[in-house]
């Protein structure tokens, strides 16, 4: 039996009428521009585009500052992009990224207040109480997730179990015998964890109500399915570390998009092309600028997220604009059971080994619960060997390379030479069979 | 006394034997005899030609991968027990064998064995000293044929 739903308002600000919360859009980005301006960075970027804070007047003067990439995040490593002392952060998170250096964020005391409470905000969106116990099996670390959301429950007065990531009959084990009420994880974990409880027999016994899942791209069908197995209601919210973390915007329970919490983020969605807005509804790549984070603004940055901005309103009485799922990415990033992975790792790690060709092709499929990856790599002539004994080596180390690159396990295919289509320009190394979009 | 044997490589996936053998009939080649060895993932096709050189060309031309290795055959009596003795005799001798394939001559009542061994030479010398008939090619070709 599925939980009965009831809508509840965790922070009045959620609900400000558009027309306020402009006006307090409007005076926090001035303020927050204001404060960039301590972070050199920030300063020359705007000196470049030839404005300063004083020159926003209206919202739409947003559009005159300058964006923000990941490439920007990366050149300022580790703290560059800091707008306070040293002295004043409490925390430093890290993208999950596994490109050689994570990108870090800083938060300072206060930074962790607001970010706690936004992601108090979503959970109590989603059906959390203060009398739940809530489960966290996204693994503690630098990712924002298994922290942001640990506060999140924290501030809601919720009892948290800090289970972290793996070692799923653990798991199932804690949320049966603690009679936990919300599960916090990746979608795909939840379905894995789903079909290891229907295995164990043991879905019956456990008291599942509500899951937040975050960290990675999914789809409705999953949610279906997920539901439909542990007997809940599943909430999507999306976030990313180098904005804050979760806590972007989240659903609500009426479940038409996230809610986007506009009293701390302005969001646009722009065509990644011309770099112009595009059509209200349509898809577009979703740029965020901070409102009012201490230790690290952001102006304008490009998320690559791909998604589109529903502003009618919504019968739950928050008035954030929705965002639909994440349908996909401006660059060529995956996210494979939660893991950011570009293709370039996967290429560095097959010409580590002589005798495989830089043709390779990555497909990506879902056929249960995990995402599977698979590896077509081209074999060069002088590597090909009549012994089973060591072409089976061969498949063995290619495997071992990417798995310790990526942190997943690839499905690997040798194939002859030439049997990869060849691209002239920008070759096209993904084929993504997962069907995130619905 | 070797004998040169192509391998070559086969992706798994279906039609993927039948290229190097239509490659081999347009050249008109003909193979005296094949093994093929496979997991999962991927398989290796070893091929005995009596024209491994022209063999490797057509193949090559065919888009296959290919590789050329010595092997050494042998015959034996064609009854219970002729490939045992071989095997006994090699495991003794502490020669390490590769891979090994097996068919029937036609003319003769004998069984041909394809030994692929990591060490061809001391192979050889120690089966012929043991008194077993290691062929070469052309006796390979006409008892095969």
């Amino acid at each position: 039996m599925k939980p009965e739903l009831e809508n509840m308002i965790w922070d009045k600000a959620e609900t400000l009428n558009r027309d306020d919360l402009a006006v307090l859009q409007l005076e926090r980005l001035k303020r927050q521009a204001a404060h960039a301006m301590n972070v050199p960075f920030y300063k020359n970027a705007f000196a470049k585009a030839g404005v300063t804070p004083d020159d926003i007047k209206s919202l739409d003067d947003i559009r005159r500052l300058p964006f923000t990439t990941k490439a920007d995040m990366r050149e300022n490593y580790p703290l560059g992009l800091m707008a306070v002392s040293r002295d004043d952060i409490a925390r430093i998170h890290g993208s999950s990224g596994t490109t050689g250096k994570p990108t870090f964020v800083a938060y300072t005391k206060e930074d962790m207040k607001t970010w706690s409470n936004l992601v108090a905000r979503f959970l109590v969106a989603g059906g959390l109480r203060a009398k739940h116990i809530a489960q966290v099996a996204f693994g503690y670390g630098l990712f924002t997730g298994g922290f942001g959301l640990h506060y999140g429950i924290e501030t809601v007065g919720a009892a948290v179990v800090p289970a972290s990531a793996g070692n799923t009959p653990r798991q199932l084990m804690l949320l049966e015998d603690l009679g936990v009420d919300v599960l916090i994880c990746t979608p795909s974990y939840a379905l894995n964890l789903a079909e290891i409880a229907a295995e164990m027999n043991c879905i019956d016994r456990l008291k599942l109500k509500f899951a937040h899942f975050g960290g990675e791209p999914w789809t409705e069908d999953m949610r279906r399915q997920i539901e439909d197995m542990l007997q809940i209601y599943a909430f999507n919210n999306y976030g990313l570390s180098e904005v804050i973390g979760p806590g972007v915007s989240g659903e609500c329970i009426y479940r038409r998009g996230m809610h986007f919490q506009e009293d701390h983020f302005i969001v646009e969605c722009i065509n990644p092309k011309t770099l112009e807005p595009v059509a209200a509804g349509e898809k577009g790549e979703l740029v965020i600028t901070s409102l009012t984070k201490q230790a690290m603004p952001v102006i304008r940055y490009r998320t690559r997220d791909i998604a589109s901005i529903d502003d009618s309103p919504c019968q739950c009485g928050r008035t954030g604009r929705r965002m639909s799922r994440v349908i996909g990415r401006t660059d060529d990033m995956m996210i494979i059971r939660g893991v950011n992975i570009f293709p370039s790792q996967i290429e560095e790690a097959i010409l580590r080994i002589e005798g495989t060709a830089p043709h390779y092709l990555i497909e990506l499929s879902r056929p249960g619960a995990l995402d599977i990856i698979t590896v077509k790599v081209e074999i060069l002539p002088n590597i090909f060997s009549d012994r089973m004994s060591e072409m089976q080596n061969l498949h063995d180390r290619l495997v071992r390379e990417i798995q310790n690159v990526i942190g997943v396990r690839p499905n690997v295919e040798l194939v002859k030479p030439q049997s990869l289509e060849r691209f002239v320009g920008k070759a096209k190394r993904v084929v993504d069979n997962r069907k995130l979009a619905d | 006394m070797k004998i040169k044997q192509l391998s070559v490589f086969l992706e798994n996936k279906p039609g993927q034997l039948n290229i190097p053998c239509k490659a081999l009939a347009s050249a008109g080649l003909n193979i005296l005899t094949l093994s093929l060895a496979d997991t999962h993932q991927f398989g290796i096709l070893r091929l005995i030609l009596e024209e491994p050189d022209k063999g490797k060309e057509a193949l090559e031309a065919a888009g296959c991968v290919v590789n050329v290795t010595e092997v050494v055959a042998v015959t034996v009596p064609d009854r219970p027990g002729g490939l045992a003795e071989i095997l006994d005799l090699i495991e003794k001798a502490g020669i390490n064998l590769e891979y090994m394939y097996a068919f029937t001559a036609r003319k003769k009542d004998q069984a041909i064995l394809v030994f692929r061994f990591e060490d061809p030479e001391t192979a050889i010398e120690v089966l012929q000293k043991n008194g077993i008939s290691v062929i070469n090619r052309v006796e390979l070709f006409d008892l095969a044929k």
